[in-house]
């Protein structure tokens, strides 16, 4: 039987609600979010931080949970797609979304809403390129990316400057 | 998840000095573990061979941008999308700009540290070439004190280093020398954004005029370390940039690097467009003689 | 009367639930009690298994452990042919060939137990080439290697060669894709010995899988249950693989009487599962001199991998689609599907004519410069017209006219303007720029007989509060099958959308309207939701409790009395294949499709030559199809099959060694960015249908036809290269530049 490490302590904010779980140190957040939380709109792609789909932000800033080791959260405030809309009211970019067919199969959506909504945070009206490159790490293979750009797009316009 | 997770250990030291302290007393155990872009993508495929693991992500100590008169100097642990961020790096360093916006996306730009890409010696890692014609010295540091030593040299071999198994990177020191100096960086990958790169370049040039008074040239993915071409800086400097200078330049550069075959392309179309993108920097520095770095997405742009 | 949905961008169905994270995909389910499942597989591409071994370190005893010879039915997966068995026995022929199954609570411990187990193998010669397998110096299937062929002959070939003014000859290959859909394949069975087997899955095709498992485990129709959960992308990838991961995973719950779960990891997922077959095609062209077709001889093999699969109907497509959208008096198409020791290659969308196509529009560019013509000019004098046969003599009935769509097409991608600055500026450039075009065709629905064949059937079912549900074995796996169908059932049916409700797939509830494939889900299976929908109006209205201009809220009243009165209240619709259509199987000859899908698409290119990377810098794409359901959803296939096409042109490199997938990651399998893709242009035709629902035809695979030729043929336009394979990566345009540079400087 493989020696193993002790599972540590981890207290860490998650969508404003706290959370205290016990965890391998090394294992990925993404797992501990889907597997220990339960919350399973975070998705795993490709395991290797090129897809996307696990994109998450960790006080504030967007990262691929898939390489972030849990033990490196604690503390951190972590928002995942169940905390991007308010009770029922969708944000901006999930109604361009519906609205622009920027979600086909879906599986890469949560992702993609994650890095366009801290896009528009970042940037408030991004050019076409500033789209194209704050998206460039979040990978679709049903749209063609068109009606996700177009749906960025509407969501600036939607909500006049700041998202 | 191709790892056994169970069997890895890491732990969150509270203080550079307390991380020192344990690669002191336990050597060779501990590794340094920053934002993990690179040791986890290996952990995930099941090949990461190591086992214990410090956290180095919330030092500090490792942390932090500062500018003096003579020096820009990075912390460790300065990310690609804090570098992208500061202003003396755009203006004075924008290699290494261009280069941090040029590696992965956002999100892999906001964990991956320079010290990390350094210290994980891939010879296709997009900063170093940037770093390398910066003329940088990097701070080692260990329990029993520090050393500054100069970039150009830490890597003696492929995934080998002058740093030693109690070591941490603390600083990257840039001298600030090459204001009005002519830059050109060109990553050539698989795609236009998160790619490896196939070929890496990255040059600058003090020009009087016509002639060449000093030259830096770096590049990456053709040898087994990121590599400063000395004898092409040699052979380059105080010549005047002509067409004849060109083919001889590409000669020399045939001479100095290695480059492979491998899963993701060919050495003689490394050999070539690593030939070709000297070419255009020479270019450059006839037609502008000063300061324009190119931008490879730039393309996307027109 | 109510506003017409058909033709509106309805809100996606199912959207909210995508947007908020909230619509669960297989790994996002919860089964108390579940097992993790792994399989154990071949890294030898042919060889006789010698031996298993279980190594030291871990607890065998709490592993469920499944071979060959657990399985309680047929040790096959039940497709065309009985050749592909779920767990090799006694031989492998591809290097990811399954041979053992683990399970265990613990997803970590698993992959070390799988690492632990050793199989010896003593390797025999294997054949990774269509050459190789052609040459049969090896048998390593059937007797001659050969999985199918075809033969379509019309008129006389072999008289032309005599008489022709020109005979163009090339040969074009293309190469294993992979599908990439961001979720990977996943199941979850639940299988008690006496009751039955139930799966749950990434899946587009629910009942190929219950058949596959009846086979499996011996069982009859209504012990096994097969539902298909929120699915993540298919493109054919998950059209019968499925039936395999289904069949793992239940053999394990099975064995262990708990349930499992198996999802792959990316890297099992790209290697182990199927890709799109490599091809070779041949042409041999006929042409009088002022540019007219008289003979085309084509010879098309394509490459599936080690067993049978759908090479036979991936073949037969790749066949059909091989002379193109032009009328050309004698035709000859021979065809193969090959076996090689790579894993079985399977459907991606396109199924062959991606294939096919990019030979036969490279060719024709071509022999139209052999002849001193444009492209363009060389297809308005060959293009098919109303009332001329195709190579197996259908003769088209609809209103086709592909030359107004090219002149459309190249209108719009401003194609000669831009063509003839691009000649004068390009020299002395180091980047250089093109425009190219392909002019093709895309068959709906299933070939020849297939959709009698299939026999698909479509239940509606009303509620006493009015609401409808549509019960239907399509799936939908993103390209808006909710969606469509609720239009479609609402406008027959004078409703709201709202009203309609999309049951889930799941084979104990609803019929059996055939797989989703072969872009049949709208043109096919629609017509039975709208006839179904028809047929429940005339149901309520015979019956008296409706009358005609009617409003929902009548509706609502009409269903609940009549529930109250008679009971539930259904319809059904079965396929009837529209008149005067007729197909022989036995001389490959008749109306091949019902009705086709007709495109033009150019491309705008420019190549570094600095760098020799091409980037694709505008694609316009003009196609009829039919009435357009859903015009964001429409164009979202098109946009999306596009980039899939350009990915299939410039980027995905599958690296083979020794038959085993090398770049297996997405770090070295590449997929295009938001950053890569062009801006994607799409324009509608719509010449109304008269068998698919308010006139619509098939288009989710027309897009992966075209893109490909276009822009390697816009390569040609910007540098004077001629490349005969895609992909085309920098690597290899800087070879052929090379080569082109050395023989100008000869001449």
């Amino acid at each position: 039987m493989p020696d193993r490490a002790n599972k540590v302590e981890i207290t860490c904010t998650v969508n404003g609600e706290t959370h205290s779980f016990k965890a391998y140190p090394m294992a990925r957040l993404l797992d501990v979010l889907r597997q220990e939380l339960r919350l399973t709109g975070t998705k795993e792609g490709c395991g290797e931080g090129e897809c996307g789909a696990c994109s998450v932000w960790i006080d504030g800033e967007i990262a691929n949970s898939c390489l972030v080791p849990v033990l490196q959260v604690a503390g951190s405030e972590i928002k995942t797609i169940e905390g991007i809309a308010t009770g029922e009211q969708l944000h901006a970019v999930q109604e361009a979304f519906i609205s622009c067919g920027g979600a086909q199969c879906g599986i890469c959506t949560p992702g993609m809403v994650m890095a366009a909504v801290n896009l528009l945070e970042r940037t408030p009206r991004p050019s076409e390129t500033e789209i194209r490159m704050g998206l460039a790490g979040n990978l679709c293979r049903c749209t063609g990316y068109m009606k996700i750009f177009e749906a960025v797009v509407r969501a600036c316009q939607a909500t006049g400057v700041k998202v | 998840m191709r790892s056994y997770v169970p069997a890895y250990e890491l732990r969150a030291p509270e203080s550079l000095e307390a991380a020192l302290e344990l690669l002191e007393r336990e050597p060779d155990v501990w590794k340094p573990l920053a934002g993990g872009t690179d040791l986890m993508v290996l952990f995930e495929a099941g090949k990461l061979t190591h086992r214990k693991f410090l956290s180095i992500w919330k030092l500090s100590e490792l942390k932090g941008i500062e500018v003096t008169p003579e020096h820009v100097t990075l912390g460790a642990l300065t990310t690609y999308t804090q570098a992208q961020a500061h202003a003396v790096l755009q203006r004075e360093f924008s290699l290494l700009c261009q280069a941090a916006r040029e590696t992965g996306g956002i999100a892999t730009q906001n964990r991956g540290t320079l010290a990390g890409n350094i210290v994980n010696g891939s010879p296709a890692a997009d900063s170093p070439p940037a770093l390398l014609v910066y003329d940088p010295q990097i701070e080692l540091v260990s329990a029993r004190g520090s050393r500054w030593v100069p970039y150009h040299g830490f890597h003696t071999g492929y995934k080998t280093m002058v740093l030693r198994p109690e070591e941490i990177i603390r600083r990257i020191r840039l001298p600030r020398t090459k204001q009005g100096w002519g830059q050109y960086y060109r990553k050539v990958g698989t795609r236009k954004a998160q790619a490896i790169s196939k070929v890496c370049f990255a040059g600058s040039a003090q020009m009087q005029h016509n002639t060449i008074r000093d030259i830096r040239i770096a590049l990456g993915s053709v040898a087994p370390i990121v590599l400063r071409c000395v004898r092409n800086i040699a052979a380059l400097r105080s010549q005047k940039v002509s067409a004849g200078a060109f083919a001889a330049a590409k000669e020399t550069l045939a001479q100095e690097i290695t480059p492979i075959d491998d899963m993701r392309s060919t050495a003689a179309y490394r050999l070539r467009v690593a030939q070709n993108l000297l070419e255009e920097f020479l270019l450059q520095l006839q037609n502008n003689g000063g300061d324009e770095s190119h931008r490879g997405l730039a393309a996307a742009e027109s | 009367m109510k506003k017409h949905l058909i033709g509106r961008p309805v809100p996606r169905k199912e959207g909210r639930a995508k947007v908020t994270g909230q619509a669960r995909y297989v790994d996002d389910l919860v089964f108390p009690g579940i097992l993790y499942g792994a399989t154990v597989r071949s890294r030898v591409a042919r060889g006789r298994i010698k031996g298993i071994s279980f190594g030291e370190g871990i607890p065998w005893h709490e592993f469920t452990i499944v071979t060959a010879k657990d399985i309680p039915g047929e040790n096959y997966v039940a497709l065309i042919a009985h050749d592909q068995p779920y767990l090799a026995d006694g031989v492998v022929n591809h290097s990811e060939e399954p041979v053992v199954l683990l399970a265990h609570p613990e997803k970590y411990l698993l992959e070390e137990a799988r690492r632990a187990v050793q199989l010896e193998i003593e390797p025999l010669r294997p054949t990774f080439t269509i050459e190789d397998s052609l040459s049969k110096k090896e048998i390593i299937w059937g007797e001659d290697n050969v999985f199918k062929s075809y033969s379509v002959e019309k008129g006389n070939v072999d008289e032309v060669w005599a008489r022709a003014d020109f005979i163009v000859e090339g040969e074009y290959r293309t190469g294993a894709q992979e599908q990439l859909y961001i979720e990977t394949n996943g199941m979850i069975a639940v299988a008690i010995p006496e009751k039955g087997v139930t799966v749950w899955g990434s899946m587009q095709c629910p009942y190929y899988v219950h058949k596959a498992l009846m086979a499996l485990f011996g069982l009859p129709a209504d012990k096994v249950r097969v539902i298909q959960s929120e699915t993540g992308g298919g493109f054919g990838g998950k059209e019968e693989y499925p039936s395999m991961i289904a069949g793992h995973a239940a053999l394990l719950a099975w064995k262990s009487g708990k349930p499992v779960k198996i999802i792959y990891d990316r890297a099992e997922d790209m290697a182990a599962t199927t890709k799109r077959h490599p091809s070779r095609t041949r042409h041999r062209t006929a042409v009088s001199k002022d540019g007219k077709l008289l003979g085309m001889e084509i010879d098309f093999v394509i490459d599936g991998g080690a067993y049978t699969t759908l090479s036979p109907v991936v073949l037969s497509r790749g066949t059909i689609h091989a002379p193109g959208p032009y009328s050309c008096p004698n035709v000859r198409i021979r065809s193969r599907a090959v076996a090689t020791n790579a894993p079985p290659h399977g459907a991606f969308r396109g199924f062959g004519a991606p294939q096919s196509i990019f030979a036969l529009e490279r060719h024709l560019n071509r022999v139209a410069r052999a002849i001193g013509l444009t492209p363009e000019e060389f297809r308005q004098r060959n293009f098919i017209q109303p009332g001329q046969t195709t190579a197996t003599g259908q003769v088209i009935r609809e209103n086709v006219n592909m030359n107004h769509l090219l002149e459309r097409a190249l209108a719009l991608s401003d194609y000669h303007a831009k063509t003839a600055r691009f000649a004068r500026e390009n020299s002395g450039q180091r980047r250089k720029k093109g425009m190219g075009f392909a002019s093709f065709m895309h068959g709906a629905g299933f070939t020849g007989s297939g959709e009698q064949y299939l026999a698909s059937v479509v239940e509606l079912e009303a509620t006493p509060q009015g609401r409808v549900r549509v019960l239907a074995a399509s799936t939908e796996i993103g390209q808006g099958t909710n969606t469509i169908f609720s239009q479609i059932a609402a406008d027959a049916l004078g409703l709201d959308y709202d009203s309609i409700e999309i049951l889930k797939p799941d084979t104990a509830s609803v019929p059996n309207s055939g797989p989703t494939v072969a872009s049949r889900t709208c043109m096919v299976v629609g017509k039975l939701v709208e006839a179904a929908a028809l047929g429940l109006k005339q149901t309520l209205v015979g019956s008296g409790f409706l009358q005609e201009g009617y409003t929902p809220a009548g509706f609502e009243r009409a269903c609940k009395r009549y529930i109250e009165s008679h009971g539930p209240l259904k319809s059904s619709s079965q396929y009837q294949p529209p008149p005067g259509i007729h197909w022989d199987d036995a001389t490959y000859y008749g109306d091949a499709y019902g009705t086709y899908a007709w495109a033009v698409y150019v491309a705008e290119v420019t190549v570094d030559t600095v760098t020799f990377e091409t980037e694709v810098n505008d694609f316009v794409a003009v196609q009829e199809v039919g009435k357009v359901i859903h015009p964001v959803l429409a164009a979202g296939q098109i946009e999306g099959g596009v980039a899939q096409a350009i990915g299939y042109a410039l980027y995905e490199n599958v690296v083979w060694n020794e038959g085993r997938m090398l770049n297996s990651q997405m770090t070295n399998y590449i997929m295009p960015t938001a950053v890569d893709v062009p801006p994607i242009r799409v324009f509608f035709e719509e010449l109304p249908y008269s068998y698919g629902p308010a006139g619509a035809k098939g288009l989710g695979e027309l897009p992966m036809d075209g893109a490909a030729p276009a822009i390697v043929n816009a390569i040609e336009n910007a540098t004077g290269v001629s490349i005969h394979h895609i992909p085309v990566m920098p690597e290899s345009l800087m070879e052929a530049l090379a080569v082109t540079e050395k023989a100008v400087e000869r001449a």
